[in-house]
C-alpha cells in the first residue's frame, strides 16, 4: 500500500513536471523543472532498489547536462522572440505521428508484458557471483551487454572527436 | 523502531546542528587564523578573544533587511541560496565519522546510513550545487553577479572532472563505492591511502580549493574585478546561506579527504598493537582532528597565496590537473592488475 502511494505520488510529480516544462514561458525556469524532473526519476530508481542507477541520473542528467542547456538558455539572448515562421504549424504532423508512434510502443511493451510469463532475465540477478548493486551492474556491463557497452562507448568517443573537430578547426 | 526512526532521527539533528555550529566557528578561525596570519588580533569585541562572535554574526544577519532587486527573477533569486545549502548539507548522510560502537548497551554506527553507493552520492548531490551559484547569479539580473556566476560555474565543472577522476583510482584501491568499506579497506592494507596514491591526494585537495571557490582560486568572488561575486545583490539571511554553503562545502571536502586519503576514523597505524595507548582517543575524535587539520591547510592557504588569473586557473584545471589524474588512473590499473 505504501509502496504504491509513493509510486503513484512519485509518478504524478514526474508527469506534472514535464508537464510544466514544455508549457512555461521563461526557458530558465523550464530548465529549472527539467532537473525537477530528473530528479524525481531518480527517486523513482530508488524506489526500485537500484541505487546505482540514481546516483549516476543525478550525477549525468540533473548535474552535468542541464547545467550545459543552463548555460545556452542563459548566454543566448532569448528575450526577443525569434521571427516566426509563416507556418506555425508546420511540425505538428510530424509530432503528431512520433507521438502516435512511442504510445503504440509503449501499448505493446505492456500487452506483451502481461501476455508473458516473467522472463527468465528477470531471475537472472540471483545467480550473478558478485552482490551490491554497482557490482552487479558492473557485472552485467561487462558480461552480457559487453558489445552495447561498447558500441556506446565508441559512439561517445566519435561524439567528442567530433566535437573537438569542430571547435578548433585548425589544429 | 528505535533503531529504525528514533536513532537515525537524532542521528541527524546531532550532525546537521554540529555542521551549523562548526561552520559558524569555521568563519571565526577563518578570521583569527588570518589576522594572526597578518600580526592583527582579529574579533576580540564579543567575549572573551571574540569567541562569541559567530553568535553576533548570526544576529546581525537575521535582523538586516532582505532586499530583492525589482528587476530580479523572484522565484529563482529565491530558490537559489536554498539550492546552494541543502546539497552542501544533506552529503553528511554518508560520511562515516566513527566505526559502530556500542551506547548504552546499544550497537550505534556513528554513520547515518551506510549505502552501497556513497561515494557516487557525494558526488552527484555535488553536482546539484552548482545550479545555487549559476541561479543566483542569473536571478540578480545585475552584470557582475552574473559574469561570476559564470566563472564559478565555469571552473566547478572543470575542476569536477579532475576530482572525479581522482576518486575513481580511490575506488580501484578499495574496491567499493560504500564509505565504510573505504576506510575498512585502508584498515586491512595497512596503509592510508594518501600514501599509495600521492597524487591522487594532490589533485584532489586542489580541485577540492576550487570546487570550494576557496582562495587562490576564488575568482568567483574576486572583489576588485566583481565587486563581491555572485551573491552581490543579496543581502541579510539570504546572502548568509551562501556563505553558510561556502563553508559547508569545505567541510565536506575535508571530511571526504579525510575518509578517502587518511584513513577516515583510524589512529595512526591501525594495526600496530605497541600504539594502543592511542585509543584513548575515541574514534570520532580521530576523524574531526584529521579534518581540522586541512580546514587549517584551508584557510592557511588562503591566508599565503596571492589568486589565481582566470586563464591560468582554466589552464591548470584541463591542461594540467585532468591528464594527470587521467595517466594516474591508467598507472593505478596497470599495477593493481600487475600485482594482485
Amino acid at each position: 500500500m505504501a509502496e504504491a502511494i509513493t509510486f503513484y505520488t512519485i509518478a504524478a510529480c514526474i508527469l506534472g513536471f514535464a508537464a510544466l516544462v514544455v508549457t512555461t514561458k521563461d526557458t530558465v525556469h523550464s530548465v529549472l523543472f527539467l532537473v525537477l524532473d530528473f530528479l524525481f526519476v531518480a527517486a523513482l530508481y530508488v524506489m526500485l532498489g537500484a541505487q546505482f542507477l540514481a546516483a549516476i541520473q543525478i550525477l549525468v542528467y540533473a548535474g552535468g547536462i542541464v547545467v550545459l542547456y543552463l548555460f545556452v538558455v542563459m548566454l543566448v539572448n532569448l528575450k526577443r522572440a525569434p521571427e516566426a515562421h509563416q507556418d506555425p504549424h508546420r511540425l505538428s504532423k510530424l509530432g503528431f505521428g512520433l507521438a502516435c508512434a512511442v504510445l503504440i510502443e509503449l501499448g505493446v511493451i505492456i500487452v506483451s508484458g502481461y501476455m508473458k510469463a516473467p522472463p527468465a532475465a528477470l531471475a537472472a540477478p540471483a545467480v550473478l557471483p558478485v552482490s551490491g548493486n554497482t557490482e552487479q551492474v558492473g557485472w552485467l556491463l561487462y558480461t552480457s551487454y559487453l558489445i552495447p557497452f561498447e558500441i556506446a562507448s565508441m559512439l561517445l568517443l566519435v561524439a567528442m572527436i567530433g566535437a573537438i573537430v569542430l571547435a578548433k578547426r585548425e589544429l | 523502531m528505535i533503531d529504525q526512526f528514533v536513532i537515525p532521527l537524532l542521528k541527524i539533528l546531532i550532525v546537521l546542528n554540529a555542521t551549523l555550529v562548526g561552520v559558524t566557528y569555521m568563519v571565526l578561525l577563518e578570521r583569527k587564523v588570518i589576522a594572526w596570519a597578518q600580526s592583527r588580533l582579529g574579533p576580540m569585541r564579543v567575549g572573551p578573544y571574540g569567541v562569541l562572535q559567530p553568535v553576533a554574526d548570526a544576529i546581525k544577519l537575521m535582523l538586516k533587511e532582505d532586499i530583492t532587486p525589482t528587476k530580479a527573477d523572484r522565484w529563482v533569486f529565491t530558490v537559489a541560496p536554498i539550492i546552494s545549502m541543502v546539497p552542501a548539507l544533506i552529503v553528511y548522510a554518508v560520511i562515516p565519522f566513527g566505526p559502530v560502537v556500542r551506547l548504552f548497551g546499544r550497537d550505534v554506527s556513528l554513520y547515518i546510513t551506510d549505502i552501497n553507493v556513497g561515494l557516487l552520492y557525494i558526488v552527484s548531490v555535488a553536482s546539484v550545487g552548482v545550479y545555487g551559484i549559476i541561479l543566483a547569479g542569473y536571478a540578480s539580473n545585475s552584470k557582475f553577479p552574473l559574469l561570476s556566476s559564470l566563472r564559478a560555474s565555469a571552473q566547478l565543472i572543470s575542476y569536477e572532472v579532475a576530482v572525479t577522476l581522482t576518486l575513481v583510482s580511490v575506488i580501484l584501491m578499495s574496491g567499493s563505492l560504500s564509505m565504510v568499506s573505504i576506510v575498512d579497506s585502508q584498515y586491512n592494507a595497512r596503509v592510508w591511502f594518501a600514501f599509495v596514491q600521492p597524487v591522487a591526494f594532490v589533485i584532489f585537495f586542489i580541485g577540492g580549493l576550487a570546487e570550494t571557490n576557496r582562495a587562490p582560486f576564488d575568482l568567483p568572488e574576486a572583489e576588485q574585478e566583481l565587486t563581491g561575486g555572485f551573491h552581490t545583490e543579496y543581502s541579510g539571511m539570504r546572502f548568509a546561506l551562501f556563505f553558510l554553503a561556502e563553508y559547508a562545502n569545505m567541510i565536506v571536502v575535508s571530511s571526504v579527504a579525510t575518509t578517502l586519503f587518511f584513513g577516515g576514523w583510524l589512529r595512526p597505524f591501525p594495526n600496530v598493537a605497541a600504539l594502543h595507548f592511542l585509543d584513548v582517543l575515541p574514534s570520532w575524535t580521530w576523524f574531526l582532528l584529521k579534518s581540522f587539520v586541512f580546514l587549517y591547510i584551508f584557510i592557511w592557504v588562503r591566508a599565503t597565496l596571492p589568486r589565481y588569473r582566470y586563464d591560468q586557473l582554466m589552464r591548470l584545471g584541463w591542461k594540467v590537473l585532468i591528464p594527470l589524474a587521467i595517466a594516474n588512473l591508467v598507472v593505478t590499473g596497470i599495477v593493481k592488475v600487475m600485482l594482485f
